[in-house]
């Protein structure tokens, strides 16, 4: 970090009247009049100045599955996305469940240095279900670790849950849950109802999420602690959340772009690439998730970003592996989905795609209001622009996008991370 | 028609079509050279993922008789099972130039993803695919009702058809419904609640948890293999309760119309849904539908692969 000037120039926070947002040192260090900065330049005229994202819910895939994806290719992927922080799941290869691989991948992630990946910790050991993972010790590592999943499998022994609520007290964690009650899913291959029916694929019903949820809620009432649910994908979800939220439970909760966007009836298609769990669920069910994205009672965009190799998902679809890639298109699909709608502006966006989030997860740095002496993490979008989706040219080493082909609105075009340009023109920088 | 993946596929006039190039096919069965000489030069591959001698052989018969060079290829492995994949299989029956495609695969959705993922460019038949499908039984089934109860032509508008048994997991009942109901049938499938996919009350028939009701106003009834092993995932709590409350005995039998008939497309679980007296009482018509699934193959494959005139249509 050097202590010359970025300017951006013209740039229009939270789509407000242009100004010069002047970094230095890694800070906002000043906000003046559009034209008047000096510095080093970087021209934003008519662009639109949001706070870096935060996605609380990616997979980077390293260790363990570095066909997939790796921490640096991840990260780029994000940058491009306009994230300045993201969270990387637990379910590697090993386990993230000691302070040993949380460290490894904390470690990877300042390496690269685009985004900050802060690494997940595995509640329960190997993703088991059955005893704690060394929670603490992952919470007092560098990685500094208070966001603790299973995600990819549920925490469905109450009494283990419950543990794992009170435990993280001690540091302030958070348990994010993969809400799937294991029995009522066996073999689950999409969202039950008229469709999986006609199509003979076993359903996931609904109700496997929403009585997790509603136990989950409260457990953390009971025990007065934090509880996260990720990829909130049903209506009836919607409703217990929004019922914890009003009686005081510490309840949080995301969404990802594609339960925002996408139905179920693309699986009528058989192809893999809209094979997701939790799986796609119907327009009533988007449109429940849209307004509680709006009103609040959800709290994040996360991406559940999930690269796959090809080979993966070139097969028939029940041996199709679930999951789809999020980095590169969140921000265009939660544009298109709940901007364009009317349903949130573009200070409610970046309160949702990363004041929120951050706070979450506690990415301190991340996740603040675009101020004088606010870190420099800072993500400049042209909303007036649209692009084609291309997977082949994506940062990820994976290609498993359900939007390829589409025309999506908004485009990120700079991004600051630290100060520091990671993306500049729509490219990144290193 | 470039495949036949689905019974709803097929609208009034094509599933006609195939009744009725059957009902022609059916004579070459009667002949002392059971052989037309219709495909010869072609080649179909009857591509198994699941064992199922019965629908296998049928469709060998079938394709045999059109004088098709005829490929049985067993794969024991699927992707799911970690040996060849379905698309390295199909690659390899394409390099080897089939014509058609017969598959056989446990999981849903196969036989529409070998059709369209762009691995191979012949014609594909849907032989069973999971819990999803299996046309042509369908169609020999309908093949079987129009036989016995509309003199063998036309469509089968007014006939009312009970589906009996695990409807959840059959890929049978599927397929019917939808045919049926394309040829003018009224259905109603009969299972006990947890038989009964989510959603049924929206699907084109009626439904009923109370075999004794429909029974005396059914002109035929479709009884369905059911596996014990639902039993163990608490589907019904036994055998016997099964088959007390939805298995065909003689008492049930005597509820139907004096003409009514009973199809099952085997295998028979005898003394569970169906008792042994009403499987070899003269009212069953199995054996019928075994001979009538060799017809129809036969025009199923002819209308994919003999409607194109005699030039390679790989060519085309």
């Amino acid at each position: 970090m050097t202590n010359k000037s970025t300017v951006l120039r013209g740039v229009r926070p939270y789509g407000a009247d242009p100004v010069d947002i002047i970094v230095r040192a890694g800070v906002i260090a000043e906000i003046v009049k559009a034209g008047t900065g000096s510095g080093q330049v970087v021209e934003a005229d008519d662009l639109i100045a949001l706070p870096g994202f935060v996605d609380l819910h990616t997979h980077l895939r390293e260790p363990g599955r570095e066909d997939a994806e790796t921490i640096d290719t991840g990260s780029r992927a994000a940058a491009l996305g306009g994230f300045t922080a993201v969270f990387a799941m637990a379910n590697t290869s090993p386990v993230a469940d000691t302070a040993g691989v949380v460290e490894q991948v904390w470690h990877l992630g300042q390496a690269t240095g685009l985004v900050d990946v802060y690494p997940v910790g595995a509640v329960t050991v190997g993703l088991g279900g059955e005893q704690l993972a060394e929670l603490g010790a992952m919470a007092t590592s560098p990685a500094q670790v208070r966001v603790f999943s299973d995600d990819g499998k549920c925490v469905h022994d109450a009494a283990i849950m419950r543990r794992a609520l009170e435990y993280v007290k001690a540091f302030d964690g958070v348990i994010a849950q993969h809400a799937q009650e294991p029995r009522l899913t066996v073999d689950a291959q999409m969202n039950e109802g008229l469709l999986s029916g006609q199509l003979g694929l076993t359903g996931w019903p609904g109700v496997a999420e929403e009585s997790i949820v509603a136990r989950d809620v409260l457990l953390a009432e009971h025990v007065d602690s934090r509880l996260h649910v990720c990829h909130v994908s049903t209506a009836g979800s919607v409703e217990v959340i929004r019922w914890a939220k009003s009686r005081g439970i510490k309840v949080t909760a995301e969404v990802t772009p594609h339960h925002l966007l996408l139905t179920e009836d693309l699986v009528a298609t058989y192809d893999p690439v809209y094979k997701v769990n939790p799986p796609l669920r119907t327009s009533a069910d988007i449109a429940a998730l849209r307004a509680a994205l709006a009103d609040g009672t959800i709290d994040a965009i996360a991406t559940d970003h999930a690269p796959h190799p090809h080979e993966d998902k070139d097969c028939e679809w029940a041996a199709a592996a679930f999951g789809m890639l999020g980095l590169q298109t969140a921000f265009s699909i939660a544009m298109l989905t709940m901007v364009n709608s009317g349903l949130l502006d573009w200070h409610t966006l970046a309160d949702r795609l990363s004041v929120r989030p951050a706070r979450i997860g506690h990415a301190n740095g991340h996740g603040q209001d675009l101020l004088v002496g606010a870190p420099a993490n800072i993500a400049v979008v042209d909303p007036s622009a649209s692009w084609v989706v291309e997977p082949a040219t994506f940062a990820s080493k994976s290609r498993n996008s359900p939007y390829a082909g589409m025309t999506l609105p908004g485009r990120v075009v700079h991004v600051l991370k630290a100060g520091k340009a990671s993306v500049l023109g729509g490219d990144l920088t290193c | 028609m470039r495949h036949l993946l689905s019974a709803g596929d097929l609208d009034l006039p094509e599933a006609c079509l195939i009744l009725d190039t059957a009902a022609q096919l059916a004579s070459v069965t009667d002949r002392s050279v059971k052989k037309l000489p219709t495909l010869r030069g072609r080649t179909v591959v009857n591509l198994f993922f699941e064992d199922s001698t019965r629908t296998r052989i049928s469709f060998e018969i079938a394709a045999k008789r059109l004088s098709a060079d005829v490929i049985n290829f067993a794969a024991k492995g699927s992707s799911v099972s970690k040996g060849e994949s379905l698309k390295d299989t199909a690659l390899t029956l394409e390099a080897m130039g089939a014509d058609a495609v017969v598959i056989r695969h446990s999981a849903s959705g196969a036989p529409h993803r070998l059709a369209t993922a762009g691995w191979i460019q012949g014609s594909v038949v849907n032989a069973g695919d999971g819990t999803h499908e299996h046309p042509t039984q369908a169609l020999l089934d309908a093949f079987t009702l129009r036989h016995h109860l509309r003199a063998g032509t036309g469509d089968l508008a007014g006939l009312r058809v009970a589906i009996v048994g695990d409807i959840l997991h059959s890929r049978v009942a599927r397929s019917n419904v939808l045919l049926l109901r394309t040829l003018g049938a009224q259905v109603t499938v009969i299972a006990p609640p947890t038989l009964l996919p989510y959603g049924v009350n929206d699907w084109p028939c009626a439904v009923s948890y109370d075999l004794d009701d429909v029974l005396p106003h059914a002109d035929a009834v479709m009884m369905l293999r059911v596996q014990t092993e639902r039993m163990q995932a608490a589907y019904f709590p036994s055998v016997n309760e099964y088959s007390r409350r939805y298995g065909l005995d003689m008492r049930r039998l005597n509820l139907l119309p004096p003409t009514a008939i009973v199809l099952h497309p085997g295998p028979m679980n005898r003394g569970m849904e169906i008792s042994a007296d009403v499987a070899d009482s003269s009212r069953a018509v199995m054996v019928e539908q075994v001979a009538n699934g060799v017809s129809i193959r036969m025009a199923v494959l002819y209308l994919l692969l003999g409607g194109m005139a005699d030039e390679d249509r790989r060519d085309q």
